[in-house]
Order: C-alpha cells, then structure tokens, then sequence
C-alpha cells in the first residue's frame, strides 16, 4: 500500500503552483472574474501548453492520458488559487461527456482541439428543478422523420456563454428512468438556442441558462446511443465530483495557511492572536477537516482510476465531507481574521464564495449522504 | 497511489482470517453483535487467555524487533492484523500499554538486560504493565509531577501518588515517572523507572468511575524501594523516554482506534435496523439516515487518513504531532455514535443492566457513559489541539 503521491506527480504539484503563482495571482483574479468571460485567451493558451486541458484525455486524441489521482494535483493547486474560467466546465464536463459517450468520429473532431484550447464545449444537464439524478432530466427531444426536436429549460450551466458547443441531457422517450436519457452535441448558435448568463455569489464561475425553443437536429447530432445517455453522463459527474473534491481541498489548505500566518503576526493584548487557544483550537480544527478533506478525495480518485466496486461510494463520501468542510474552514477563516477577513480587498471572500458555490455543485452534503445510505444499504 | 496488498501481505492477511475463524470465542461475537464493546473489568481473565492464544499463533507485537520476540514486521502487517480482528469482532489485546507503550520504549532505551527480560512476557500477557503519569496535580500538565525517587545506596526510594492507572489493580508493573532531581527546572529531573507492582508499599485503590466499575486506579508508594538497574533510559532523563512512551501510545491508539470505531458502528447500525419508530425501522428516518450516513463517511475517512499516516511511516518516518489529530478524530467520532445509539434507543436509553426492558441487556449505556473519558484520557482534546496548533501548524505557545 502506498497512499501517497509519486515523483511525477510531485513535479505537477510544484509546477503548478509556480505557474499559478505567476500567471494567475490575485490581481488577475479579480480582474478576470470581473468580465464576462472569465478567463483571457492568453491564460488559457497557456493552460493548453502546459498540456494541462488534455491532462486525462486518452494520448491517442492529444491527451496527456493521465488518471484522476493526476488531476486531483492540478485541481488542488487550481482551488488553491482560485483560478477562474472554463477548465471545470470544457474540459471535466464537457469533454469528458465526449470522452464517455462520443464515437470515435467526435472524438477524434473535439478532444484534439479542446486539448488544444481551440475549443471548448459545456455541459448543459440540470434543470430548474435542481433535481439531480434521471428523474431531474425533462428537456424533451421529440424524434419525426430522423430529425429530433428539443424544447425545455436547462440551468446551472457552467460556462454556456463562451462554448464552442453545448452537451444537451434530454428525454428522447418520458419517463422519470435512466432509461431513455439522451445526450446530444449542439454547435454554439444553432436555431432555437438561447444562452444568457446569469449572476453569481461566487464570480469566479459562471452559470448560465439555456433555453431551447424547437430545436431541431439531426441523428448526428447524438452523443452516444438515443436513450443510453445517463450511464456516461454519471461517470462524467462521479468523476467532475472528485475534480471538484480536490479543487476544494486546494482552496481549503490555502485558507488554512493564510490564517495561520495571520495568527502569527497579528498582534492582540500584546501577544500574536495564534498564541491564544481560542485561536489555536479552531486553527486545529481547520487542520483536521483540510486532512481529512484530502485522504477521502485521494482514495476516491484512486476507486475511479482502479474501477473498484465502491468508487461510487467513494465519491459520494467524498463529496458529503468536503463540502461540509470546505465551508466550515472557509468560515473559520473569515472569523480568526476579524473585521480585515471581511472586506473585499482580502482574497478570503474568493475562497469562501467558492465553498459555498462548490458546495452545492454536483450535489450537496445532504444529498451525498443519502446516496451514502443507498449505497451501503442502510 | 495505489491501496493494493503485495502477495505476501495477502497471504498474511489469509493466515490471520483463517486463524481467527477457527480461534475466534463465540460468545464474544454474540456479545459484541449487540453492543459496541465489553465492559473491561467483567473479561480480564478472559483477554488474558485471550492474548496468550494470538501469542502463541504469533500475532502479538508484529512489528517489533525479532530479538525482543517480535516479528520483524512493518505497520503494514500491523493493519491488516487489526482490520481482520475488527471484521471478525476480535477481542483487543488486554497488555496494550505493554506493547503499544512499554515495550517499544524498553526496545528503544533498555539496557541488553532489560530487553531480555522484561519484552516476551510482555508478548504472552505473562505480566501486565500500566502507565505511572497522571498525578493529582499533574495530569495535562505531567512534568509538574511530585512523586518523588530519593537515592538511599544503590536504591531509590519512591513516594507520591499516582492517578487515572488503568490496569493498576491487575498489573505487575509500571512505567513510573518520578522526580529525582527537585532542583532541576521541571522538565529535566525526572526519570523513568521499571516498577514492580508487588514492591512493598505499593498500595492500589480502585477508583470508581461514573460508569459504575473500577477500571482506573489511584497508586501509593510509601516508602517504595527500587534498584537502580531498574532506571529505563538513564537518570534525569525521563521526560525524553516517556514522550517517547507517548508517541508510541497515539501510534498504538491510532491502530487500534479505527477498528474499535468501526465495531461500534456495525453495532449502532445493527440496532438502527432493528428499532422502530413511528412503525419503521430508524434506518428509514430520513434524519436519522443522514446522521448514520455521516458516521460512515467519518468512519470511511478516519481510515484514509490513518492509511495517509501509515504511508508515511512505511517511508520510515516517525510518528509525528499529526497523530493528535487522529486521536481527537476518534474522541469526536466514537462519542457521536454512542449519542446517536441513546437518540436511537430514545425513551429505552434510561433502562439499564438488570431490565428486561432495556436494549441490549444496558451494554450501550455502559459504552455511552464510558465515553466521556475518551476526550479526557490519553491527553484532552484540548491537549490534542494545543499540540496540532503548535507542532503541527506553528503557532506560538501561550
């Protein structure tokens, strides 16, 4: 057994953080976040020479072909600085809803380029409902003569606005099922489509809502087989939700090292503030939630690398802790700062807007923990 | 990464599973399936039996050195012992604080004499130790110690009190903390002794716990007589060997402490299943789900976190002040589950040992009580945080 990281895998983690350090401080940020896009075309060039947009993309399609546990590196060093822009949306949704459900002929046309960073394409699944699973896909795609025709609302889209094309989750049969789930792959600007961004807590990610009013497509347009969409898009999401995890953790050490810096500096009643152990005992506890956080994300990742039987599990018991977590020390944080933790100069509201968006990303605590329950069969 | 046994720890892994189902005493699984544990005192002579068997089959001290009786193992074979005897609802070894504790100190800081003697009895639970830290007015802060050793020829003579000595009623000896040197600041001057129990004016007084039994003890010495070659890492330098004592303990808890946390939640989810509420079993509640789902998911990551540990140590590492957290880890995680059993017992938690109608002939109601002392021994959780904020994190002391 070796719960730990290898030498490559190191190098990524060192790596990363100096090309984040340099390319995308604080100040760039908070000036990206601050645009529409959120993300410049120069940072993403550079992520894509990096080979960091193809990182788990099989070689045979440009990609690094690298496992989770990888990514997990990246992702953290990401959250620990918060990097805005489309990486989780183009390349973990979808890409990888390409990379499980694509034939070869998509493959071989996306992956390339979103690798690339020529392209870059969104997942569009959940809907006003919020409901997750199946059951939360209504979007109807009615077929006529070869041709299918989608109406409905999708939400919570990371990134629609600025992707290349859309992986639309749709109903090609009614039913509430896994069964009859379809995926289809529609080009930015197809008739009917409608993008608009939405508002968000965390400005950092972008959330839009897609309206299709009659669209219609032809066969080709499927992503894998009509109605056999939902078993990829649930590997996408398990696997999104690990990415996810990880990113958190990142974010969760960074706010654990601020403050504990802070706490030896700050001065209080004549002693540094860390000194007290009113202090100290959260700073400690803030310890145990960012480790644990990591252990439960890193065996998950392994689970979905390796395909053991309970990685499913892995992952919902990896996002039910980290989720908690996450918000919990992102809180701490705010509070053993005092009143500078709560302005908007200091990087700590980044942090915790992005807990909280992340939270409720992909599932909630409350959420994972009753999969946990099904899963184990309580 | 990668969580994968080699053959040779699979084959071990099948040594282990097919010895304890053949060994394994019945009556200890029918006991433990219904609660979380056993109270200690009712199975001493029970465990004693008990570890003489795993002695025997040679699972006892693992990774010790082969020359003190061990094995010559790595940790590696040390969780795979404990996960096979959790799974099989093993009792614990009974002379823990001998070879979790003493023993490994013995190993690291023993004359040739003292290794000889005193590590393979040890093993077979020939002789049991406790722990000689804890005074009245030295428990968090234990190098305020008093008792006192005074050099009398090639003797000290020992007098003070200890407190809190687990197995002290039972042990025949103990690893004593005393003050040699009262000049010295109090951290040096102190030095750690090998104490046999049986010395006259050694006195044992049970002391009673919340819970009803005597599992802790306050221990006199009047007057105690000990040889000088019964001095454990050299004179005035017992603060050294008993952190060493310590770290060895959080190591040896951190082991033990996952497998005894997922025995108790195998119970509570057992009886979850088994209680109705409102008609439906408690595992149906959706807030009592939520609540049991937590405690398998915190359950599931104390585990990854102490293979992360473990990872670490397999590197050659020493055990680190990262161990408080596992230990803090399990206090939060073991007394949740004995609240969530009374929540789920609800009106029925009040009944006790000797009712017909109470859960489990009371055996959680013993486990809940116990309970409390889990943040308290073994150095408080407030301890524990002073340790993760200062060792680990940096800040300044106080």
């Amino acid at each position: 057994m070796n719960f730990g990281f290898n030498e490559e895998q190191e190098l990524l983690r060192s790596t990363a953080r100096k090309f984040f350090e340099n390319e995308c401080g604080s100040d760039t940020v908070r000036r990206l976040m601050e645009t529409p896009e959120g993300i410049s075309p120069d940072l993403w060039t550079k992520l894509a020479e990096q080979g960091w947009l193809g990182l788990v993309y099989p070689e045979a399609y440009d990609g690094m072909g690298l496992g989770l546990v990888d990514l997990v590196v990246l992702m953290e060093e990401m959250g620990r600085a918060v990097v805005p822009g489309p990486y989780f949306s183009a390349v973990l949704l979808g890409g990888l809803a390409i990379v499980e459900a694509g034939s070869e002929a998509q493959k071989k046309e996306w992956l390339p380029k979103i690798a690339a960073g020529d392209r870059r394409v969104a997942l569009a699944w959940m809907e006003p409902s919020a409901q997750l699973g199946p059951a939360g896909v209504t979007l109807t795609a009615v077929e006529k003569g070869g041709q299918y025709t989608l109406s409905g609302t999708k939400l919570f889209v990371h990134d629609a606005h600025t992707a290349d094309a859309l992986v639309v989750a749709a109903r090609t049969r009614p039913g509430a099922g896994a069964d009859g789930v379809s995926l289809f792959l529609l080009p930015k600007g197809t008739k009917g489509l409608e993008v608009t961004l939405l508002p968000t807590m965390d400005q950092t990610r972008k959330l839009c809502e897609v309206a299709l009013s009659d669209v219609t497509i032809g066969p080709d347009a499927l992503l894998g087989a009509a109605g056999a969409g939902w078993a990829p898009l649930a590997r996408v999401l398990d696997r999104a939700t690990v990415a996810l995890c990880a990113e958190m953790c990142g974010g969760a050490q960074k706010v654990l090292d601020m403050t504990v810096e802070y706490a030896k500096i700050r001065q209080a009643f004549g002693r540094p503030i860390g000194s007290y152990q009113g202090v100290k005992h959260r700073a400690a506890d803030m310890l145990v939630d960012v480790e644990n956080s990591k252990s439960i994300t890193y065996y998950a990742a392994w689970a979905l690398d390796e395909g053991v039987a309970e990685a499913p599990l892995a992952v919902s018991m990896a996002k039910a802790y980290v989720s908690d977590a996450y918000r919990r020390v992102a809180a701490a944080g705010i509070q053993l700062h005092g009143g500078i933790g709560f302005t908007w100069e200091h990087d700590l509201h980044l942090y915790f807007k992005r807990a909280k968006g992340s939270e409720f990303t992909f599932g909630d605590a409350t959420h994972h923990r009753e999969r946990v329950a099904q899963l184990v069969n309580l | 990464m990668d969580f994968t046994l080699t053959p040779e720890q699979e084959s071990f892994r099948g040594e282990v599973r097919a010895w304890l189902s053949k060994q394994m005493r019945q009556e200890w699984v029918a006991r433990l399936s219904k609660g979380s544990d056993i109270p200690r005192p009712e199975a001493y002579e029970l465990l004693r039996r008990w570890q003489g068997q795993l002695h025997e089959a040679g699972f006892v001290g693992l990774t010790w050195p082969k020359e003190a009786g061990g094995r010559g193992l790595t940790f590696m074979e040390e969780m795979i012992l404990q996960q096979e005897m959790a799974l099989s609802k093993a009792p614990p070894v009974l002379n823990i604080l001998a070879i979790g504790m003493a023993g490994p100190t013995i190993v690291a800081y023993g004359t040739d004499e003292q290794k000889r003697r005193y590590p393979p009895k040890m093993l077979s639970c020939e002789e049991i130790w406790c722990q000689g830290y804890s005074e009245p007015n030295a428990g968090s802060d234990l190098a305020s110690l008093q008792t006192r050793a005074v050099k009398d020829g090639d003797h000290y003579v020992v007098n003070g009190q200890k407190v809190w000595t687990s197995l002290a009623h039972i042990a025949d000896y103990m690893m004593l903390l005393a003050r040699t040197d009262p000049s010295a600041p109090k951290h040096k001057g102190i030095t750690y002794f090998l104490l046999d129990m049986k010395s006259p004016g050694v006195t044992v007084k049970p002391l009673k716990q919340m819970t009803g039994d005597a599992e802790f003890n306050e221990v006199y010495f009047d007057n105690v007589r000990v040889h000088e070659s019964q001095i454990l890492g050299g004179l005035d330098n017992g603060w050294a060997v008993g952190l060493t004592t310590l770290m060895y303990e959080r190591l040896a808890l951190g082991f033990g402490l996952q497998v005894r946390l997922r025995i108790a939640l195998d119970g509570l989810v057992d009886m979850a299943r088994a209680t109705k509420k409102n008609g439906v079993p408690v595992t149906q509640d959706p807030v009592m789900r939520q609540k049991l789902a937590q405690m398998w998911i915190d359950t599931e990551v104390f585990k990854y976190t102490g293979a992360r540990a473990i990872t670490k140590l397999l590197k050659g590492e020493l055990p680190g002040p990262e161990a408080s957290a596992g230990k803090m880890m399990w206090v939060d995680g073991h007394q949740r589950v004995q609240e969530l059993a009374m929540e789920i017992q609800g009106a029925f938690s009040q009944l006790t040992h000797g009712s017909a109608w109470a859960v489990a002939d009371g055996l959680w109601q013993h486990t809940f009580l116990r309970s409390r002392a889990n943040s308290i021994e073994g150095g408080t959780t407030e301890i524990q945080r002073n340790i993760i904020g200062e060792r680990v994190l940096g800040l300044p002391k106080g």
